[in-house]
């Protein structure tokens, strides 16, 4: 299909531009001039046209945990939210760590034509940190990178096996640096808000170590590892250095760790029950600091739906994690606001890094890439409640905020998989 | 942040989930009720009609004699009807969730539920999901509070000691996983204590425990010194399990309390301990039986504070 969006404000993060213009698109990609008539216009006026959005974590919660959400309605989630391709961790049950697996979720994923679904394959056997995984085979069945998402890798031997095995290949690994002794049977920042409500704490120095110990790891191996859900200023601090001596590492942060601290806990909130936890309001600082001078590379959702019976429960019985598909965009504009940076700035942390990041020509609109799309109307106020989220999961820190930017349209491969008046 | 869940528009006690965040007057008239219940528990018929018809759920999700007791025995002398409920042993179980077994008794018209849970914050949650008319005291949650003890323990020092604004009080080992002592804490320094000193081992600790307003202290000699007030904690033995200290005989020789360390003290100093004690691990028998303690009269006065919140919150 040919489609020519025109009259809206144009921002592609890649290449600097932000001017009023047209955006045209034939055979799923994006063109400098349409061959001849455009079979649909769109009209963006008023609106901004970006690359879509690239989400490295969201996880759609199939196979194994079906009550909580399905491949549905986290694909719906994530158009509706302008979020065209996403990765999604292996802690499914059965985790990502067989090829047919992998396979499986592409191949259902292809069906429902939404967004692109880019799975990351299991570092370990049963994520259980003793064996490798096939990683070979599973690159070939679609995995783009290796992780062990929340479960532990204790076991520093294999932790050092597997990044040399993967760097042999030259597959990406990404990991989320924690101690698991150190944060055992932990449920908030060891702080004085943990102190105060009388929850178990996971000290900053628990992501710290884990994460001196990945970095000389990296040094040793060569292996180009991306570093998940950052937490600390200590670990912004390390990763800055890392860079500057030219480690092959990049790392992200969750989109609620630029906005919330544990103040936010407030009475035992249990959608501030996140992990790795929120921490300090120095921390979040450091983390929205940053993200800002590139030290961090991009925010992600980490989508978690968690079923509501799952949530009303004490604080630390309480499963982990937010839904935040749809909250991407507008949490991440309020952080842009916030910095006071541009558009394009604020927009490249959710497109063109990531996808250099996933190793995608998506996220950008040179001629040739990928036609995904997002149309959205950055100043529209929308309150955020359980009832519009499409998503299965409704667990949202930010349920009853007002937040800014509603996606108008998103297009994937140049075909309109979701449109709002 | 949300409003303090535990008071109403007008500032009054609608339920007793912490001491942290009551206001000062509200606090001493929680201690001027519970003075004028003491005459009524000292009565021969002691008993007072202020929650007669009511009816009183003592729902502990983690085992308790004491506390327990003294909840229902203060509800009795309220006249209202008690039902205890030991769900450690019951519903859950059976994987009933805490919000349906709550629900189930609220329709079995419950007027209040006395709630204790190994889980901080459990309370709160039930505070957020019952009716308008029903009310929700704390009997202890996790490590986060046990306000009535914590009451309690204000109402004792103020019966022996008068005057917060002079005071000097040392709380004295597991604070970390200590409900008591950050309720406690919180109470002290609500009424003006000048001075609050933790003393304990650096693994009992809370991080960060000096921004509840107190100081700390390794050394319990050193803490001990011209104090008004001693409260001493209890060391549960599964402690000695995990890496946080090697043995009961090692902490009773440094932080346990004996008549020569407790002569560093004022020599009008009142010994307290929330119970159940452990005589020979953090107290020694002397002290525990000798002229400073006030463990017992501790436990009296208990009942006196339960019936202060219990007819305040739910009282007409």
């Amino acid at each position: 299909m040919k489609i020519l969006i025109r009259n809206g404000r144009v921002i592609d993060p890649a290449s600097g531009r932000d001017a009023i213009g047209e955006v045209a698109i034939a055979d799923g990609r994006i063109c400098e001039a349409l061959p001849g008539k455009p079979e649909r216009v769109i009209d963006a006026k008023g609106l901004v046209v970006a690359p879509g959005l690239i989400d490295l974590s969201a996880r759609l919660r199939e196979p194994g945990f079906e009550y909580k959400a399905t491949l549905e309605s986290e694909m719906d989630a994530a158009v509706a939210g302008g979020v065209t391709s996403l990765a999604c961790p292996p802690d499914t049950d059965p985790p990502l760590d067989e090829p047919g697996l992998v396979d499986m979720l592409r191949r259902r994923a292809k069906v429902l034509t939404r967004a692109r679904v880019y799975p990351v394959g299991a570092l370990t056997v049963q994520l259980a940190g003793e064996r490798l995984t096939e990683m070979a085979e599973l690159a070939e069945a679609g995995c783009v990178a290796f992780s062990q998402a929340n479960a532990p890798l204790s076991d520093s031997q294999v932790l050092w096996r597997a990044l040399q095995y993967a760097a042999t290949f030259g597959f990406p690994v990404w990991l989320r640096a924690e101690d698991h002794w150190l944060a055992r049977g932990g449920v908030a920042h060891d702080g004085d808000v943990a102190t105060r409500l009388g929850l178990p704490g996971i000290p900053a120095f628990a992501e710290t170590i884990a994460l001196g110990t990945l970095l000389e790891l990296v040094r040793a191996t060569g292996t180009r590892v991306h570093l998940c859900r950052l937490s600390s200023a200590g670990a912004v601090e390390m990763i800055r250095e890392a860079k500057a001596e030219g480690l092959p590492v990049s790392c992200d942060v969750g989109v609620h760790y630029v906005h919330l601290s544990d103040m936010d806990l407030g009475y035992y909130d249990s959608h501030c029950r996140l992990t790795p936890p929120l921490r300090s309001q120095r921390d979040r600082d450091a983390l929205s600091g940053g993200l800002a001078d590139g030290t961090i590379d991009c925010l992600c959702s980490d989508h978690t739906p968690v079923d509501e019976d799952q949530k009303q429960l004490p604080f630390a019985e309480a499963e982990p994690g937010a839904t935040g598909l749809e909250l991407l965009l507008p949490l991440t504009l309020k952080w842009g606001a916030q910095r006071e940076l541009p558009l394009a700035e604020t927009l490249r942390r959710i497109t063109s890094e990531p996808a250099r990041i996933l190793g995608v020509q998506s996220g950008r609109f040179a001629p040739g890439a990928p036609a995904d799309v997002v149309i959205f109307d950055p100043q529209a106020p929308f309150k955020v409640a359980a009832a519009t989220l499409r998503s299965q999961g409704k667990n949202t820190p930010f349920l009853g905020y007002e937040l800014e930017g509603r996606v108008r349209f998103t297009l994937v491969a140049g075909n309109p998989v979701f449109e709002q008046a | 942040m949300q409003s303090n869940p535990q008071l109403n528009a007008n500032g009054e006690l609608r339920h007793l989930l912490s001491i942290e965040g009551l206001p000062r007057d509200v606090l001493g008239s929680i201690l001027d009720t519970a003075a004028s219940f003491v005459g009524v528990t000292e009565r021969e018929v002691k008993k007072v009609p202020i929650l007669r018809g009511k009816s009183v759920f003592n729902l502990f999700f983690e085992p308790s004699t004491r506390t327990r007791t003294t909840f229902e025995i203060a509800a009795k002398r309220l006249s209202a009807d008690v039902i205890n409920l030991n769900i450690a042993v019951s519903s859950q179980t059976k994987g009933e969730s805490l919000l349906d077994t709550v629900a189930n008794l609220s329709a079995m018209q419950a007027d209040l539920f006395v709630v204790r849970h190994g889980s901080s914050g459990a309370p709160y949650l039930i505070a957020q999901h019952v009716k308008p008319h029903e009310h929700v005291i704390n009997a202890g949650d996790g490590r986060h509070a046990h306000p009535t003890q914590g009451l309690l323990d204000l109402y004792t020092i103020r019966h022996y000691k008068q005057d917060f604004s002079r005071l000097s009080v040392a709380i004295v080992g597991d604070v970390l996983h200590s409900r008591v002592a950050r309720s406690l804490i919180h109470g002290l320094t609500t009424l003006g204590t000048p001075e609050v000193r933790v003393i304990g081992p650096q693994t009992l600790l809370p991080t960060g425990v000096e921004s509840l307003g107190v100081r700390v202290f390794h050394d319990m000699r050193e803490g001990l010194r011209g104090v008004d007030v001693v409260v001493m904690l209890r060391l549960q033995s599964e402690r000695m399990r995990g890496a946080l200290l090697p043995s009961a005989q090692e902490f009773f020789k440094h932080y346990g309390l004996t008549a020569e360390k407790l002569a560093l003290a004022k020599p009008d100093a009142i010994v307290m301990h929330p119970g159940p004690m452990n005589r020979g691990v953090e107290i020694d028998s002397s002290v525990a039986d000798g002229p400073h303690s006030v463990i017992l009269p501790q436990v009296t006065f208990g009942i006196a504070v339960r019936m202060a919140v219990m007819s305040m919150v739910a009282g007409n």
